[in-house]
């Protein structure tokens, strides 16, 4: 399986997060061609691939990142966005421009408002787990547990208030694995509720991906062991 | 199935006396912790304390004390996967074991298939023990039950009991208060009526006193991991065992009450279908 990365306007937190995985990483490099990698590998052209990994929002005020995008999109059977920058702009949400060494980059927005995107990782950034989960689906071609990220594919926005939904359709049961799961800290659980601060909140899609009340994919149902 | 997939089901009861003074019922959970952090097959344990006249507080336990000090139910939210990350970072666990209602347990499972951003954690989840719960009551529900039903004041409970039909309140006096389970319904958190899990069907090991005698508890073995460590258990002589066939009430009332559960809330789940907010 030939696997493109490629970085947009990101921290490369993302790629860290896929080589945070120990020997494992070994195991999967053994499963795939990492056939262009800004970070890891010395290719300059992008080449056609099975699965294309976009990490980073892209700015609408770079044109050069717009077309590598359309490259990627062109060559890539499968466009995967990786990490909450690229699946719903993430921190890159609160950009506003006027800063060196380009004042002008103002606009961030997520890949899928650029081009169709197939799956949708959240997460500041996906744990390392989660993104070998997914190559490894990619890889058996197991759609019924890619399911959840191919359906994120259509979001371009979310945020910690997808958790207060919850709690005013009486969902929430007050599991508190929002608050677990966020990476600012932006959740606390008061009387058995999330309470969401809204300020630190980076719109990271973490808290919402993992409520068992907005969705229980049904081959959780199925006890293993 | 209406009590979900499991290798065998039995009514325990611990020989721990520390753990039988304060347990609910059998003790089955407390025990299991306890053995499990004595023998190093767990290193941190998540259970829900008391944090005082019975507001739950989730906490990481990692001694037999501990534990002791969290067991009995409380019959409040207690958000037990909260505390689950601090389990692993701040407390260095390893192998972490958690006890939950049948909605975190389901929580759980999906954070272990599904870790977007859980880095390292699912790996050090080494045992998820499910209580039966038909559904859970906010803290300030509990407390007109307790204080405005019952007349008693949360400073004086010494236990809270569901069972036979009845909400029961023991009191340091040694008084005890009862009124009709129907009577507290209306005090219930209506997220629960969404819930057709009432056995923790996704748990290594689930367990509730219903279907047992006073003082035992039913316990149903799900996975293999489970039946390790019980079987260990019950070798080792940590907890008095009976066939589930041969105690009054038996199997019989834990599928009845999960079987009213699934059509109840199904019932409900269209009812909100229809309004929409599901």
């Amino acid at each position: 399986m030939k696997v493109v990365h490629l970085q947009l306007s990101s921290c490369c937190g993302c790629l860290i997060s896929l080589t945070d995985t120990y020997e494992k990483l070994l195991e999967i490099l053994n499963k795939i061609e990492l056939v262009y990698c800004q970070t890891l590998i010395d290719v300059r052209e992008i080449k056609e691939c099975d699965v294309a990994l976009v990490e980073g929002a892209v700015c609408l005020e770079d044109e050069h990142s717009i077309e590598l995008l359309k490259e990627v999109r062109e060559k890539a059977k499968l466009v995967v966005a990786l990490g909450a920058c690229a699946s719903f702009g993430g921190i890159t949400r609160f950009c506003k421009g006027n800063q060196p060494p380009k004042p002008v980059h103002t606009s961030f927005v997520p890949i899928s408002k650029v081009i169709k995107v197939d799956l949708s990782i959240p997460g500041c950034p996906p744990s390392p787990e989660q993104i070998v989960n997914i190559i490894e689906a990619v890889i058996k071609g197991d759609t019924e547990y890619l399911e959840p990220f191919i359906r994120l594919s259509e979001n371009t926005e979310t945020c910690g208030c997808e958790i207060i939904k919850v709690v005013n359709t009486s969902r929430c049961m007050g599991c508190g694995t929002c608050s677990a799961s966020c990476p600012t800290r932006a959740i606390t659980m008061v009387d058995g509720k999330p309470v969401v601060n809204t300020s630190i909140c980076i719109k990271c899609g973490v808290c919402s991906v993992q409520c068992p009340r907005i969705e229980f994919p049904k081959i959780l149902e199925k006890l293993e062991g | 199935m209406v009590l979900g997939n499991y290798r065998k089901i039995v009514s325990a009861r611990s020989t721990i006396p520390e753990v039988l003074k304060k347990s609910q019922d059998g003790g089955i959970v407390s025990t299991i912790f306890i053995y499990g952090l004595e023998n190093r097959l767990l290193d941190g344990v998540i259970v829900s304390d008391n944090g005082g006249n019975f507001y739950t507080i989730p906490k990481v336990a990692t001694t037999p004390e501990e534990v002791l000090e969290a067991a009995g139910t409380k019959y409040s939210i207690s958000p037990n996967i909260s505390v689950l990350k601090k389990a692993a970072r701040e407390y260095g666990c390893e192998k972490i074991g958690v006890v939950g209602t049948p909605c975190q347990i389901r929580a759980t499972r999906k954070l272990i298939k599904y870790p977007v951003g859980f880095r390292h954690i699912a790996d050090k989840i080494a045992l998820l023990i499910g209580i039966f719960c038909m559904e859970n009551f906010p803290y300030e529900g509990l407390k007109i039950i307790v204080e405005e039903l019952c007349g008693v004041k949360m400073d004086d409970v010494v236990k809270l009991d569901i069972g036979k039909g009845k909400f029961w309140v023991y009191t340091r006096w040694g008084e005890t208060k009862a009124i009709k389970l129907k009577e507290t319904h209306a005090f219930e958190s209506s997220a629960c009526h969404i819930c057709t899990d009432y056995t923790a069907e996704l748990a290594d090991i689930s367990t509730g006193s219903v279907g047992s005698p006073d003082g035992w508890s039913t316990v149903i073995i799900r996975t293999e991991k489970g039946e390790e460590i019980f079987n260990k258990m019950v070798e080792e002589g940590y907890f008095k065992i009976k066939p589930i066939e041969e105690v009054k009430p038996g199997l019989g009332l834990v599928e009845k009450l999960a079987k009213t559960k699934k059509d109840k809330n199904s019932k409900e789940i269209e009812h909100r279908k229809v309004l929409g907010i599901i």
